[in-house]
């Protein structure tokens, strides 16, 4: 097999401006024979003409702009072979203003050769592309160190600019493949090993080109299937979209998400053909005919059933931002992820990096070429996957005024699986008329059932006072019973853990009994946590109108602060994972029946403020 | 491994052509008659299930050799294509300060700009490829054009993880290039491999043939022997001849092509 054959392997060449990323590139094609009959002799003459000096660079530069300004100003695509196989190099602009495009060409590649400046060292650019690579999970990295003429081929200082940069990656969790030092002028370590660099033993820049190998498909991965568009072009109705991983077999039962619809696949669809496919791998795109007749749109995951992506409506994104005007809290943009699309709210800004030292620091705005980490809340369900599990259905656009501002990667710590919220498991339950009504009840009682759902942080004063407010109530003649962690966790929930998804479950339980007392014509106070919006709003559907969603409420400082049971300061030692405000979110109410700021009241003022509440909405 | 390669090509085309039909209303392909547009028009009816499920637009500049347009009767017909051909204006009523060559190329453009104008098309696939052409190497898979048809080539759109810009100001449309990764070389094996039809005049006779075909008066032929397409990929993988080299109009003047295609030449 001769190697045009071969898939060329995408490489993206970035760096600082000026470091000599286009002259690299220009060299290596020539070093390499694989620049067309006299486009060497064509640039010299241009150059000629123009009275400048002939740089490499020239070779690459087809444009008039390119060549007044001295910069790349967008990526350029160059073919050339090795003996091991073909390449396409991706050379990607160094000055800042052109992140957009270098992101655009590194999106692409597999591996990625970093240009430093032997004698100017690490710059601004060297560590904001590392940190780009990173994010954009370019797997393999070479550093190149250019322009070794200009600092007299000294090992000593190869030593300094490699061991600072290295160090810099090793902060992100980058190990480069190797550090080469080059003169890609002087075609130096390119194909061959320079004599005038003896020191050096390590690989040529082809040499580590070579060693690449070339990124597997991720056909072990669960089975992700992007759904495109539906086809009714004649009597077969097509689900068409591309395998991003896994494979998918003709006969397999498949569920779409979000909208959780369970279908078998009844054939493979192909035009033109020897045979019909009857299975299909990561990267393939492909048609599905189903065997139920369901309805499904474009912008739904295929999966198993058994190994589904996360269904949540809030997520945690790791982005970089290109847009022109900031990323700010509480602005809206369209998500793009896989086929789907969604509205956002920026509904927090975590931390903004700083790509020179990577440090994190909190902010209301990410500025252009900037990067940080993000709470986005979706207009709708949204299937994905954290990044880690499942690149393809991880990572997400933001688009602003029809153009593409941002991109990143989703993580969901701290934040549990929804998928539960609308899949009912039970179909074949009817709810069981009872023969005494409501009204009966009330006229017993004196007044109606309901729920008092108290949230708020750790420390905000819930427990205190729910059990102050019951004694009051029973005080006064009401049917009233307190659900706490005390009565809940030691019985009804003593299966359930602490992770997102355990303390889920844990409200929705308590969401439904609670909902029983209510209609059991009680007042039932419920004393937890509960951070999360989508499960109080699910709270509030088992119990209906009788539902009063009250926000105990308390500013972190506050809470923190007071620390009755010492957890804040466990949690800050990080001796609890998933605590509240800590490291895990807390989502205050948006439209809450009643407030109670235990900050600025005294206790007795809450407590009153709290009956009174009861025994206008309550009594009968 | 050569299958493997060719079916990644065709499934990364596949998916930027269905993500043109989900999301562009209004949608037309350009068929140019040559071995790429037919590749093009030939992933469509992979992507569609055997279906074009948009019209065919051809811009006729009354110069095209006689077997192209006996080829575009036949497999218009034979591939059920909803084909609409627009005459190109006379020379004339372009841009005079272009070179000659130029001029003539870009009567094509200002056919273009005007059934588009005519069918009021918001997207419009062409099949150039980044390999053809330095200026070509800096496209997007979904280039947008300004009302004016133009391309800013300095401020393009990011264009990662398979996101595309499809949504646009009024008044705009877009370029959709489903081979913007394919080679030269691939077009002619995925051509084999598939069995695509191509016109004759790209086989060898008399020691010459044509690699890239464009009006009769501005398309020269290059020497060669090869009379089947593994000769023609042989001698692909020999030569350091660029493809368009028999393109009159890329060689007048140093920016002849950069003029041609700001000003929405494909």
């Amino acid at each position: 097999m001769s190697t045009s054959e071969m898939r060329p392997l995408p490489i993206v060449v970035v760096g600082h401006v000026d470091h000599g990323k286009s002259t690299l590139v220009g060299r290596l094609l020539h070093e390499t024979g694989s620049l067309p009959e006299g486009q060497v002799e064509a640039v010299r003459e241009s150059s000629r003409r123009r009275g400048m000096p002939f740089e490499w660079a020239f070779v690459l530069d087809a444009l008039q702009a390119e060549r007044d300004q001295g910069i790349t100003i967008d990526t350029t695509q160059i073919r050339f072979r090795t003996e091991r196989r073909p390449y396409v190099i991706i050379d990607a602009p160094g000055h800042k203003e052109f992140l957009k495009n270098m992101v655009t060409g590194a999106a692409r590649a597999e591996a990625a050769l970093l240009v430093i400046d032997a004698a100017e060292g690490v710059r601004e650019q060297s560590r904001r592309h590392g940190y780009l690579l990173r994010l954009l999970g370019i797997p393999r990295i070479a550093v190149v160190v250019n322009k070794m003429d200009l600092v007299d081929w000294s090992a000593e200082r190869f030593g300094e600019v490699a061991e600072a940069f290295r160090d810099y990656l090793a902060g992100l969790g980058v190990d480069p493949v190797a550090f080469v030092p080059v003169s890609a002028r002087e075609g130096d370590n390119l194909v061959r090993h320079s004599p005038r660099m003896p020191w050096y033993q390590g690989p040529t820049v082809v040499g580590v080109l070579d060693s690449f190998e070339p990124a597997p498909r991720p056909v072990d991965r669960p089975l992700r299937m992007v759904v495109q568009d539906v086809y009714k072009f004649d009597h077969r109705r097509i689900v068409a979209g591309r395998v991003e991983a896994g494979r998918l077999r003709v006969g397999d039962e498949i569920v779409f998400s979000p909208s959780n619809k369970v279908a078998r696949v009844a054939s493979i669809e192909a035009w033109h053909v020897p045979e019909p496919p009857t299975d299909a791998v990561a990267g393939e795109s492909v048609g599905i005919t189903l065997t139920e007749p369901i309805f499904v749109e474009r912008g739904e995951i295929v999966s198993h059933p058994e190994r589904a992506p996360m269904e949540t409506t809030v997520f945690r994104g790791r982005l970089f931002w290109l847009g022109a005007r900031p990323l700010e809290v509480g602005h809206t943009y369209t998500l793009k992820l896989g086929t789907a699309e969604a509205r956002v709210r920026v509904e927090r800004i975590e931390r903004v990096i700083d790509t020179e030292d990577l440090s994190g620091r909190p902010a209301d705005r990410i500025d252009r070429h900037g990067a940080g980490e993000v709470i986005l809340r979706a207009d709708r369900m949204l299937a994905l996957d954290p990044f880690d599990a499942n690149p393809a259905t991880g990572r997400f656009v933001l688009v602003e005024d029809y153009v593409p501002v941002g991109g990143g990667t989703v993580s969901m710590e701290g934040y549990p699986d929804q998928r539960h919220l609308i899949t009912r498991k039970a179909t074949n339950i009817h709810a069981v008329g009872h023969a005494v009504t409501r009204e009966a009840r009330i006229a017993r009682n004196g007044h109606r059932g309901g729920v008092l759902w108290f949230t708020g942080l750790s420390g905000a004063g819930k427990s205190t006072l729910a059990l102050a407010l019951e004694r009051e109530l029973f005080r006064k003649g009401y049917q009233v019973y307190v659900l706490d962690g005390d009565n809940i966790r030691g019985g009804l929930n003593a299966d359930l853990g602490f992770s997102p998804e355990d303390r889920a479950e844990n409200i929705r339980r308590v969401g439904e009994v609670a909902a029983l007392f209510a209609d059991a014509g009680m007042i039932a106070i419920s004393a937890f946590i509960s951070p999360y919006r989508a499960d109080r709003e699910r709270a509030r559907r088992a119990a209906g109108e009788d539902f009063h969603e009250i926000h105990i409420h308390a500013p972190l400082e506050v809470c923190e602060a007071r620390d009755p049971k010492g957890l804040y300061r466990r949690a800050r030692a990080g001796e609890i994972p998933d605590f509240t405000g800590i490291t895990s979110p807390y989502e205050p109410p948006e439209n809450p029946e009643l407030v109670v700021p235990t900050h600025e009241l005294s206790f007795e003022e809450c407590l009153a403020l709290l009956v009174d509440y009861v025994e206008k909405h309550f009594r009968r | 491994m050569t299958s493997n390669y060719l079916a990644e090509l065709e499934a990364e085309s596949v998916y930027v052509l269905r993500e043109a039909f989900a999301r562009l209303d209004r949608l037309a392909v350009l068929w140019s008659l040559g071995k790429d547009s037919n590749v093009v028009l030939w992933l469509c009816r992979k992507a569609f299930f055997g279906h074009v499920p948009f019209p065919v637009i051809h811009i006729d500049t009354g110069k095209k050799f006689p077997e192209m347009y006996a080829f575009r009767e036949h497999y218009a017909k034979a591939w059920g294509l909803e084909l609409i051909v627009e005459p190109a204006p006379p020379e004339d009523e372009v841009d005079p300060t272009l070179p000659p060559a130029a001029r003539s190329a870009a009567r094509k453009t200002l056919g273009l700009q005007r059934a588009l104008e005519k069918h009021g098309f918001q997207g419009l696939i062409l099949g150039i490829r980044r390999d053809e052409q330095a200026l070509r190497a800096k496209e997007r898979y979904f280039s947008p054009r300004s009302a004016d048809n133009r391309w800013d080539m300095k401020d393009q759109p990011p264009e990662f993880w398979n996101q595309y810009m499809t949504d646009f100001p009024p008044g705009t449309h877009v370029r959709v290039h489903p081979l913007l990764h394919w080679t030269e070389i691939d077009i002619w094996r995925y051509t084999k491999r598939e069995n695509i039809p191509v016109i004759d005049l790209y086989f060898a006779r008399d020691g010459k043939r044509y690699r890239s075909l464009g009006d009769r008066d501005i398309t020269f032929p290059v020497d060669s022997d090869a009379a089947t397409i593994d000769e023609i990929i042989a001698e692909l993988e020999r030569t350091q001849v660029p493809e368009r080299a028999g393109r009159a109009m890329d060689h007048e003047s140093e920016d002849a092509f950069e003029r041609l295609r700001a000003t929405g030449y494909m």
